[in-house]
């Protein structure tokens, strides 16, 4: 069979040996702890502690401040000790609950559920929006919202998202062997709530030890398949992995759910497993903490508020000076002026370079090579949008599809004038999608 | 904590190796069989009319931009490019000066008087090679291989001799011509260099050939020089015998005065193989790649227009 893909992507160095072969380490939270009140798209939480409480581990201390919204969950036992703003992994200030842990990890008596057999499709959408699960691949996207589209008979697939296309980046591949069955088991909730639908795993065909495991654990189910596809970048955008699976095309402004597919990817999917099987909220998730500055290059389990500076300790710190440091992947991740900030629901990687590839050459004059051009996955024009970005035509910006942007960075990342095509082009996308909404 | 001197920018924060300077060194390198053979070819002279050019377009542009106060571009090669395809271009009989001047003109008003590298909208090169040809018709059209003052191939064809041609000394180059022109294996060699190592594209050459033999396949046969259809003699000479291959694959991929987008790049390539079969089998000269690849590049930013690509989701996905 023909490998599935998209046209257009990048095949950046995937640098995913440095940690590809360790397994998954905890890591112990130290005296701090911080929890922003947003990490997720919508509304943010509301905390329903105040300074001074003391709570356990497991404990909600922020309920959801809307439809579009979800909680915030203690991973340690202690005393609030702030509710302040924050700088969190992208560089904002963001209000956030501060705890000091005790060190004591008392933890809650998580209520009992009901085997899954059991359950209403109403129970199972309200234990998921209850454990405070958001989209874990980045975008952070409130995952009770996602699952409950207008018409949930005419879902036909469940695309688990095991492309992790990002370089670097080896968490959701460490997940897949070692948790597998959890994975597969969000997946079988998932599909509990939509009748009509079938469950396909996405993996990227770099990861043929996955695509194994996932078959063995899935051999009995014939709702469930495997699929490979191609390794390339950004195949595990949601578009174009939709895409590369089963043929159906949207645009920017279309959901999904319009062409009957919803993408979870695959720590949102062991979540799920978490809240819906064994009632627990969402708590912590796998990192990996890589580059050539990273003395021992790992993937970790961190529960969440823990700062990066904690998790880089974890991996033994840092083997040289890092130039930059970036939280998520190198392609779509944020670069970090400080480590004192939390890892959240969203953070997938911390990414420690001893050069920083941005730095080492300015940017100069377009040659109109059409690289950009070839290597767009969403088919627009990328030098020519930015050259209208930086004249702020936002007419012209959106008659050249410039909205069509999904913000890969593939642009950037082949031009050989080193332009910053793709902040230019996001940075105009932003300006003409609030104008939109107004 | 400690204080660290971190970096930031906008992601992505890695990128591809390939720099505007790594690409115009690859076109140098890709250039060096049809110089070398062109020096072997009419000898020391060419070797110095590729430096005098070379070395003035170089020159023109670091002293314009020192002179203008912008920054100096010489370092990405691109000048240095310039310089080398107008050599090549260049009769190898023409005066040092000439090619000196040409230079000039190329870089000075063609590149940076419009605003310096990716601004030009016509090839710097070819446009200093007509600046000259019409300027000094005499020196550019004066063709001497082996001290004698002799036709070119396609002035031989024009004229209908097929016969006196020997096509196995056209595509060795053992022929008169520019510089650069005559050694079809040389400038196929390095073409070959520039699609292996993803410089260029096939598109653009390939449509630009394929269209032209197509076209003199057709109307070759309604001049007397051809027999019949798509004569293969004929055709060969047409393909050996000028500047086609020097054009298609070194001028015409010039990435500034072409198309960006995939589709309109068949397109330029179809209007470059009309436009040189027009002026070859009927124009009043016996060349007619130079014109065809300028007024193709008048045509760019028509075909870009006409052949936006379809974004996802909207038809674009589509392999």
């Amino acid at each position: 069979m023909a490998l599935l893909t998209f046209r257009g992507g990048i095949h950046p160095k995937d640098g995913k040996s440095l940690a590809k072969d360790m397994a998954i380490a905890d890591v112990q939270p130290k005296d701090e702890l911080v929890y922003p009140l947003s990490q997720h798209i919508g509304a943010p939480a509301k905390a329903i502690v105040a300074v001074g409480d003391t709570v356990l581990k497991g404990q909600k201390i922020a309920e959801a401040g809307g439809f579009v919204s979800a909680p915030v969950y203690s991973t340690v036992s202690g005393k609030v000790t702030g509710i302040a703003p924050r700088t969190n992994p992208t560089g904002t200030k963001v209000m956030s609950i501060v705890i000091e842990n005790d060190g004591e990890y008392k933890e809650v008596e998580y209520p009992h559920v009901k085997p899954l057999s059991e359950l209403s499709k109403e129970e199972i959408l309200n234990l998921i929006a209850d454990a405070g699960i958001v989209g874990m691949g980045g975008a952070g996207f409130p995952t009770r919202v996602k699952l409950s589209p207008k018409e949930p008979d005419k879902i036909d697939f469940i695309i688990a998202n095991c492309a992790e296309c990002e370089p670097f980046i080896t968490a959701d591949y460490r997940s897949i062997l070692e948790n597998g069955d959890e994975l597969i088991g969000g997946m079988k909730v998932v599909l509990k709530l939509f009748d009509n639908a079938k469950g396909i795993f996405a993996v990227e065909d770099n990861k043929p030890d996955c695509v194994e495991k996932l078959k063995e654990l899935t051999k009995d189910d014939d709702r469930i398949s495997v699929v490979k596809v191609k390794t390339k970048y950004p195949q595990g955008g949601e578009r174009h992995l939709i895409y590369a699976t089963t043929g159906r095309a949207i645009h920017a402004a279309m959901l999904p759910a319009d062409v009957g597919c919803i993408v979870d990817n695959v720590a949102t999917l062991i979540e799920i497993y978490k809240a819906v099987v064994l009632g627990k909220p969402s708590m912590d998730r796998v990192v990996t903490v890589s580059g050539d500055a990273i003395k021992t290059p790992g993937n970790f389990r961190v529960p969440y508020g823990v700062s990066h500076e904690t998790v880089i300790e974890a991996a033994g710190g840092f083997a040289v000076e890092p130039e930059k440091i970036i939280s998520g992947g190198p392609m779509m991740g944020f670069a970090m002026f400080t480590i004192d900030t939390p890892i959240t629901k969203t953070s997938s990687s911390i990414l420690a370079f001893s050069k920083d590839a941005v730095a080492e050459k300015e940017p100069s004059a377009c040659i109109n090579c059409g690289r950009c051009v070839e290597a767009c996955p969403s088919r627009i024009m990328p030098a020519r949008l930015a050259d209208i970005a930086e004249r702020h035509d936002e007419e012209a910006f959106v008659n050249f599809d410039g909205l069509e942007c999904c913000e890969c960075g593939c642009c950037s990342y082949v031009c050989p004038a080193r332009r910053q095509l793709k902040q230019s082009i996001a940075a105009m996308r932003k300006v003409c999608l609030a104008k939109k909404k107004k | 904590m400690s204080e660290r001197n971190l970096n930031l920018s906008s992601s992505p924060h890695v990128r591809s190796k390939v720099t505007t300077g790594s690409i115009m060194l690859c076109v140098v390198i890709a250039l060096l069989p049809a110089s070398a053979f062109g020096v072997y070819n009419f000898g020391v002279s060419a070797l110095i009319m590729l430096l005098v050019t070379t070395a003035t377009a170089v020159l023109t542009e670091y002293l314009y931009e020192k002179l203008m106060k912008k920054p100096v571009t010489i370092s990405d090669y691109s000048a240095l490019v310039t310089g080398l395809l107008l050599g090549l271009n260049m009769p190898p009989t023409a005066p040092y000066w000439m090619g000196a001047l040409g230079s000039v003109f190329a870089i000075l008003v063609v590149k940076q008087l419009f605003g310096g590298l990716g601004q030009n909208f016509l090839n710097p090169a070819l446009s200093a090679r007509c600046f000259l040809l019409i300027s000094f018709t005499g020196y550019m059209t004066r063709f001497v291989y082996d001290g004698v003052t002799g036709a070119t191939p396609l002035a031989v064809l024009k004229a209908g001799n097929l016969t006196e041609l020997n096509t196995m000394n056209m595509m060795l180059g053992k022929i008169p011509g520019t510089i650069g022109e005559t050694s079809v294996i040389a400038i196929v060699a390095g073409a070959i260099f520039l699609i292996l190592t993803e410089v260029i594209d096939i598109r653009i050459p390939g449509t630009y050939i394929v269209t032209f033999v197509i076209f003199i396949g057709i109307f070759g046969h309604f001049t007397k020089a051809a027999v019949g259809f798509f004569d293969p003699v004929y055709i060969t000479a047409h393909l050996t015998g000028g500047g086609l291959m020097l054009g298609a694959f070194f001028m015409a991929t010039d990435y500034v005065t072409a198309p960006i987008t995939k589709k309109g790049q068949y397109v330029y390539g179809i209007c470059m193989g009309i436009l040189t079969g027009l002026f070859r089998l009927f124009g009043g000269s016996a060349e007619g790649v130079s014109y065809a690849i300028l007024i193709s590049n008048m045509l760019v930013p028509l075909i870009e227009r006409v052949t936006r690509p379809k974004p996802f989701g909207k038809g674009g996905e589509k392999f």
